[in-house]
């Protein structure tokens, strides 16, 4: 191997290295863990649709070397949906941040986890929103401080397991990105499993969130997850919280339920043979 | 449990710890950390050069110390750092 190759060059595309994600960001570590996965289980790229919503992690659509689709705000679920629904070969992977897919595409999310929409769904959760300049979001921790709550949130955040299990997903499991091999193993897992599978990936996000909160750095954030983690794999999803103290992560659903298009096209089957008989 | 209870694996004398060669793409580093904080080895250090971006990317301090963990490539945000196992021509 040459010196001044990295192994994962071909997963990425072409002249879109370095990104443009701050010092200390945790989303080239999602894209990272990724594209590990994309090697490891050696997955063919042309079959794999990469599709992302607005925001800072909206961007790592276009550096995979697949398939993808960068689209409106909040709606990468939709855009995911239609795209398999068309296609059922295609693997769809939706990776986008907290705001894009629990405020904006809220509602998408808990419907495509109802049906059992076979798309896998990453959320990078940095807390606030990023790109535009540290809004407080739906995931914002109670009492953290960002340019629109300076005197502290007051508003409690979402638990974005728990609201993913008890809308009906396969698979859910929350990770953070300190945690990179169990991320990969739990990216690799969802590639080849089938119904909507959701991983949570807790990112540090020092330059807008955490100088507002006493972690000025990727590290500190990083040494945060380090020292606040704990892995409850299969837990109850309702009690993963989310403090200063402690980060419950894990596997927290792991199930097998016929899917939306499965039953979609069972379905059209069985209309199709009625109306040929009725002829 | 103290140290001196802990079992000695069977099979401790036929695995091989392998040793790794880090490589830095000097360049594409940020200069976030990652790799030289979370190094379980502690190879890695900052170096004092500039590189392109005006940041100090990682230099290796100690690599005969390099167990092939791989953690720095899995953690590194910026693809600027990977590891590979070492050439053993020489016999290792």
């Amino acid at each position: 191997m040459s010196e001044d190759s990295h192994p994962f060059e071909r997963f990425l595309r072409d002249g879109m290295m370095p990104h443009i994600w701050c010092e200390g960001c945790g989303n080239g570590i999602i894209l990272n863990c990724f594209v590990r996965a994309l090697k490891d289980i050696e997955i063919d790229v042309n079959k794999v649709v990469v599709v992302s919503g607005i925001g800072c992690i909206g961007r790592l659509s276009g550096y995979t070397n697949t398939d993808s689709y960068h689209t409106t705000h909040g709606r990468a679920i939709a855009f995911a949906t239609g795209a398999k629904l068309a296609n059922p070969e295609l693997k769809t992977v939706v990776i986008s941040g907290d705001g894009d897919l629990f405020a904006i595409g809220g509602n998408h999310f808990i419907h495509a986890a109802r049906r059992n929409v076979d798309i896998q769904v990453i959320c990078a959760n940095n807390f606030n929103y990023g790109m535009t300049g540290g809004q407080y979001g739906p995931t914002t921790p109670l009492k953290a401080w960002t340019t629109t709550t300076p005197y502290g949130n007051i508003e409690h955040p979402f638990n974005l397991v728990h609201l993913a299990a008890a809308s009906g997903a396969v698979y859910v499991a929350r990770w953070t990105t300190l945690h990179v091999r169990r991320l990969t193993e739990s990216i690799k897992k969802v590639l080849q499993k089938e119904g909507f599978s959701f991983i949570e990936v807790i990112t540090p996000c020092p330059e807008i969130y955490g100088r507002r909160n006493k972690m000025a750095t990727g590290i500190e954030m990083m040494n945060w997850f380090k020292t606040a983690a704990e892995i409850r794999n299969a837990s109850d999803p309702a009690e993963a919280e989310i403090s200063p103290e402690k980060i419950v992560v894990g596997e927290f659903i792991d199930a097998e339920k016929p899917t939306y298009d499965h039953l979609l096209r069972e379905m059209m089957k069985q209309v199709q043979e009625r109306i040929r008989g009725e002829k | 449990m103290p140290l001196r209870l802990w079992r000695k694996p069977l099979d401790s004398e036929k695995i091989k710890i392998p040793e790794g060669e880090v490589h830095v793409l000097k360049d594409r580093c940020k200069g976030c950390g990652f790799c030289i904080e979370f190094c379980p080895k502690e190879v890695l250090e900052q170096s004092e050069e500039f590189n392109i971006k005006g940041v100090h990317p990682p230099q290796v301090k100690e690599e005969t110390v390099c167990i092939l963990c791989s953690f720095c490539e899995a953690v590194c945000p910026d693809f600027a750092i990977f590891s590979v196992k070492k050439d053993c021509k020489g016999g290792c």
